[in-house]
């Protein structure tokens, strides 16, 4: 079951014109695994999370996914519809502004249900236990069920939308910047809630951010980009403490110390 | 074919729109009626009269009307209100059909959000003034998105409605432009009619046409399609019932109309469908204010 990798990126490049978004990128990713993606602002991350994630098609490359099934297939080759049904259940997607991922003029239970009512639940009680039961995991108190995002504080509208992403029980989730525009102490209770979540359901997880300390406590693995390309790979502990390319040391050597 | 009028001043094409306009429109009700409950985008021309109006369904109906027909006009109901009359004198009077109101005796009806309640047979035609045709639209602003949704019947998004209602009201308080599905395919608008209505769609023995004039999209359902109202398994879809018979007619079971009579909180429910209460005050049903509304007329 496990011998063969959840997610396979190979030769992805994309370019806007003349410019390079990504190029020539290529990884594997395993169930359970955390994968992390840093680099500094304009390196191509969020390019190549788009075309990993389907919401940007790559120039050249080819990104294949291991089904339920356990069929590997080719996500540019699936069809439309099979691949949309892919996003909203096997997969989630956390934005950095949650307004992006939220629907802001409905309430906390609709956004977390909606999930579930576009896979056909049509039982009002069992959606509706189902929301109390997520806003609990995330942390959000049930009295809020029944206000909108836009209440919400910005660290609640981001475990909003973790929680929305989750309801289907997806194997892979795609994070880009998921901790980007909380103050410290938020961003810490967010991190704690997420390594739990993702510990306790086992995701598979690619999370875009520049931030290498979100890298260090969530991910086992790290890639750093450079002007569009992988310039390191490794294991997250052995890169951050011990990191072999000049950009890369570069990069540890500018976080800055209190 | 074209119509003189005595004045002498205009000329007009046999129902106002020229003969390709009204084969463009034939067109698109055809394709609507080979989809039932697909909305068909089409080249929605300006008429004499402002968007809101029924600029849409009077294009349906120029577009089926022959010299043979009869023509009915209703307004929420109603035979005798500003947005019926007119119509009704504008087909008369471009096209030199012969109107009515009488539901039986029509072969066209134009209607502007009410379904007749007496029973639509086979060979008539129901035409509705629509004027938002998208289901999604205030879920999904997005047009491009929600003809994706449409395409690839990805409906979710409806319940998300149905589930905020009742959320905050206990119950879905969606009263009137209730969405239905169509032969299990489209979700699609009935126009603002109240849901009361919506069972009177399912399996109708009538062709039922919807034009939106301003949105420039024309959708169908053909006789004897069915049409399912959208609802959850614990909260299953329910019509309007009223406490009080029609206070004209004494009938049960039919859409009323609340009216206010005096600033002492004197009010009355009447049907909404005037030419089925007339039918059957004629018929010798008595509400309990039948007497007092002809003396007060008097």
């Amino acid at each position: 079951m496990t011998d063969q990798p959840l997610l396979c990126v190979n030769g992805v490049s994309k370019f806007y014109g003349n410019r390079i978004g990504c190029q020539d990128v290529g990884l594997e990713l395993w169930l359970g695994e955390v994968l992390a993606i840093v680099g500094e602002s304009g390196s191509g991350k969020t390019t190549l999370l788009n075309c990993i994630s389907t919401r940007l098609p790559p120039t050249a490359g080819t990104v294949s996914y291991r089904m339920r099934d356990g069929q590997m297939r080719d996500l540019y080759r699936m069809g439309e519809a099979e691949r949309r049904f892919l996003m909203r259940t096997d997969w989630g997607f956390v934005h950095q502004n949650p307004a992006d991922g939220l629907r802001m003029s409905v309430s906390a239970g609709a956004n977390v249900g909606e999930r579930l009512m576009a896979v056909g639940e049509r039982h009002y009680g069992n959606i509706r236990e189902t929301a109390e039961d997520w806003l609990g995991r995330v942390e959000i108190g049930l009295d809020r069920i029944d206000d909108q995002p836009r209440d919400f504080s910005g660290g609640m509208r981001q475990r909003l939308q973790i929680a929305r992403n989750l309801v289907t029980v997806p194997r892979l989730v795609f994070m880009d910047e998921p901790t980007g525009g909380l103050d410290v102490s938020v961003q810490a209770r967010l991190l704690d809630l997420l390594r739990g979540l993702v510990n306790d359901l086992g995701l598979a997880v690619v999370v875009v951010t520049h931030d290498l300390a979100v890298a260090r406590l969530l991910s086992h693995r790290i890639m750093v980009m450079k002007d569009g390309a992988v310039v390191e790979t490794g294991l997250t502990d052995r890169v951050l403490d011990d990191p072999r390319e000049p950009y890369t040391q570069l990069l540890v050597s500018s976080i800055l110390q209190v | 074919m074209t119509i003189h009028t005595d004045d002498g001043l205009a000329t007009y094409n046999f129902a106002y729109l020229d003969e390709q306009t009204k084969r463009m429109i034939r067109r698109a009700i055809l394709k609507g009626i080979a989809i039932p409950g697909y909305q068909v985008p089409f080249a929605s021309r300006e008429m004499p009269m402002p968007y809101g109006w029924g600029t849409g369904g009077v294009q349906v109906t120029a577009a089926v009307i022959g010299p043979d027909d009869v023509l009915k006009v209703i307004d929420q109901g109603a035979d005798d209100t500003t947005n019926a009359v007119s119509i009704r004198n504008f087909f008369a009077k471009v096209a030199e059909v012969e109107t009515t109101t009488d539901t039986a005796t029509a072969s066209i009806i134009q209607t502007r959000h009410r379904i007749p309640e007496e029973k639509l047979k086979e060979g008539q035609i129901l035409v509705y003034q629509v004027p938002i045709p998208e289901p999604l639209r205030f879920l999904e602003p997005r047009e491009t998105e929600t003809r994706k949704m449409h395409a690839l019947s990805e409906y979710g998004l409806m319940h998300v409605k149905l589930y905020e209602d009742i959320a905050k009201n206990g119950h879905i308080a969606t009263t009137y432009a209730y969405p239905v599905k169509v032969e299990g395919r489209y979700v699609m608008d009935p126009s603002p009619t109240p849901k009361f209505d919506n069972p009177k769609m399912h399996m109708s023995d009538a062709l039922q046409l919807f034009g939106a004039g301003r949105e420039k999209r024309i959708y169908a359902i053909p006789p004897h399609t069915d049409v399912v109202s959208l609802d959850f398994e614990d909260y299953p879809f329910e019509v309007q019932t009223f406490v009080e018979p029609c206070a004209l007619c004494a009938a049960h079971g039919v859409y009323l109309d609340e009216v206010i009579l005096d600033d002492k909180g004197g009010r009355m429910f009447v049907c909404s469908d005037t030419d089925h209460c007339e039918k059957r005050r004629e018929g010798g049903h008595r509400g309990h204010l039948a007497g007092d509304a002809r003396e007060t007329a008097q």
